[in-house]
């Protein structure tokens, strides 16, 4: 029997979608058995306890849970997220229902003897309630008391070799798509670099130090698994400077509707589509217009592809990225909360990606950004925001990047250019009697 | 280069906890650029440094909504609570 009636809660249910309340009546249920025997470190019912502050609030129109506070593990400032409830004598089983982030491993590789761990752990000390995973990447564990917090910090640390993520004014978990792993269209080592990363910047994780959030992500390409472009501060997109490499016979292959060359790698076959057309499903969608398929043969402009993997990822047994591969880095995309959603804009169009000198090219780029923003940035001011307000010419300035076709996104809609003294020659001075002798009083 | 101020690590300590129970009347918790005030001449990662610093030798704590982080002197006003309330 349920512990608190939850007839508003109970609705979510009826739709034809998984429900979370179906899960948490589960979980309250599970606690409540115990078969397994977990000797509960919070109290027993607190899952049912949510599900009843939820039930309120529903009632009531009105969140039931404190915005924030002071909770974390020692010398940390993010990776715990003070949650508490203000109905703490209706429900004391979630007075304190705090959430950890724990940094996920890269390309979320793990073993299910790992995730047992981690879940044996979360019930013994927790809520037994996550998210696999939040929007940053993260494995979120919901909901646990004040003094378990550093228990279960000194269990991942020691015993699982693992790190809580990023929270608050931090550098958020970095977060990359597997690419190389197992991705044959990977233009740089994903894991590899947001690894590096992740220990380079530790303080920048765990102390807080910025105006706001900062996030990176990794897509091995720009098929963007991650979203890097539309979720990250700054976007780390793997690409290629060379040619797309083109296998005609391949592409021949397609044409002919050969079983063994399915489009889309045989993604969408669910449904008939016809017989394959090069011209509706490939050229015709390129969307700067730079193929052609004549006599057998497909040609690409490749100084006028966008490397938008369109006609890559249609016809995957004929078309691979080029050879000589980097990234480009995008800043500034962010969540609507001011000014509306942004995507990242292009800052970098190509780069190359250098183990072997710890990434120089790449954290210079990065350190640059960051000393202007903490200089400039204001009190919760995103970066995609500062570059709204100082313009995206100050960030090239900032990290000394000469500005290129590829920065264009539309052309200029305001027709004043002011110049700088050092931008024009001979500067401001002038050599009046040198003028004089042209020009006459 | 960092100022005299933020290189000696008592009088800057010192600096912002004045600096932070001068406010106490009216606040207790900060943005990071507060602090840059206390340093006008210091780059924001090395002011960060000493701030953080400060939080491990527990005179300073982190107050944090989930999505920014404030600082405070130890045990100083509300400690969970909603931003900007007091
Ligand atoms: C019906 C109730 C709720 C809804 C619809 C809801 C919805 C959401 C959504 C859409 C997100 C972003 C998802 C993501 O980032 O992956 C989120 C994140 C979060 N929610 Fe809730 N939420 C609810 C209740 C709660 C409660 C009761 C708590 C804590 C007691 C909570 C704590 C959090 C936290 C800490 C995050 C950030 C997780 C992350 O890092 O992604 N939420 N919530
Ligand atoms: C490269 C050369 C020139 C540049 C860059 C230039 C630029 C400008 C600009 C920016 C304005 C203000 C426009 C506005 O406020 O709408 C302007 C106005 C004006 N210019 Fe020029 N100008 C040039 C050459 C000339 C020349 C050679 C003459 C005459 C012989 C001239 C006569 C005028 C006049 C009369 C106005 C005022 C128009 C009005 O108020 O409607 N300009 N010019
Ligand atoms: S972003 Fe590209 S490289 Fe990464 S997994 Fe997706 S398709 Fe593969
Ligand atoms: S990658 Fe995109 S832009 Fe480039 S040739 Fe293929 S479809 Fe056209």
């Amino acid at each position: 029997m349920a512990k608190h009636e939850t007839p508003l809660l109970d609705e979510l249910e009826s739709g034809p979608w998984p429900s979370f309340v179906s899960d948490l009546k589960q979980q309250a249920e599970v606690r409540a058995k115990n078969e397994k025997g977990v000797e509960f470190q919070i109290p027993q019912d607190c899952v049912d306890d949510l599900l009843g502050v939820l039930e309120l609030s529903y009632k009531h129109g009105r969140t039931h849970w404190k915005h924030g506070g002071i909770v974390g593990v020692f010398g940390y400032g993010g990776g715990v997220i003070g949650r508490y409830c203000d109905q703490p004598k209706l429900f004391p089983g979630v007075e304190h229902f705090h959430t950890m982030r724990v940094n996920q491993p890269c390309g979320k590789y793990y073993s299910t003897e790992y995730l047992r761990k981690l879940t044996d752990l979360w019930d013994f000390r927790g809520s037994g309630v996550t998210n696999m995973h939040g929007a940053t990447g993260d494995i979120i564990l919901l909901g646990t008391t004040t003094p378990q917090l550093e228990e279960v910090f000194w269990t991942l640390t020691h015993d699982f070799n693992q790190d809580l993520g990023g929270s608050g004014s931090n550098l958020r978990t970095p977060a990359d798509c597997l690419g190389q792993s197992r991705c044959e269209y990977a233009c740089y080592d994903t894991s590899a670099l947001c690894h590096f990363l992740t220990n380079e910047y530790q303080d920048e994780l765990h102390r807080p130090a910025f105006p706001y959030k900062f996030k990176f992500k990794f897509d091995g390409c720009p098929n963007c698994c991650v979203a890097s472009i539309a979720r990250s501060d700054m976007s780390f997109i793997g690409t290629w400077k060379d040619d797309i490499r083109i296998d005609q016979d391949a592409v021949n292959k397609y044409v002919e509707n050969d079983p063994a060359y399915p489009a889309n790698a045989g993604a969408h076959k669910g449904k008939d589509w016809g017989p394959f057309d090069i011209e509706k499903e490939v050229t015709g969608l390129c969307p700067t217009g730079c193929m052609k398929f004549e006599n057998k043969k497909l040609t690409i402009d490749n100084a006028n592809c966008t490397r938008c993997m369109h006609c890559i990822n249609v016809m995957p047994r004929a078309l691979k990225v080029g050879k000589e591969t980097g990234l480009s880095i995008l800043c500034g995309a962010k969540a609507p909360i001011l000014d509306g959603a942004q995507m990242g804009s292009l800052l970098v169009p190509f780069i190359e990606v250098n183990p072997d000198n710890d990434y120089e090219e790449i954290t210079e780029v990065i350190e640059n950004v960051w000393d202007w923003w903490m200089e400039e940035g204001k009190n919760r001011e995103r970066l995609g925001e500062l570059i709204m307000r100082q313009g995206f010419q100050k960030l090239l300035e900032v990290t000394g990047i000469e500005a290129m076709p590829q920065h264009v996104a539309y052309p200029r809609t305001n027709p004043y250019i002011f110049w700088k003294e050092d931008e024009v020659t001979g500067g401001w001075e002038r050599d009046v009697e040198e003028y004089r002798k042209h020009h006459l009083r | 280069m960092s100022s005299d101020l933020l290189n000696d690590k008592e009088a800057a300590q010192k600096a912002v906890v004045d600096w932070l129970e001068k406010k106490a009347g009216s606040k207790t918790k900060f943005y990071i650029k507060d602090f840059y005030k206390i340093f006008p001449d210091d780059k924001p990662r090395e002011i960060k440094k000493v701030v953080n610093k400060m939080v491990e030798n527990e005179i300073l704590e982190f107050w944090s909504s989930g999505s920014t982080t404030m600082y405070g002197l130890k045990g100083a006003g509300i400690q969970h609570s909603s931003e900007g309330e007091e």
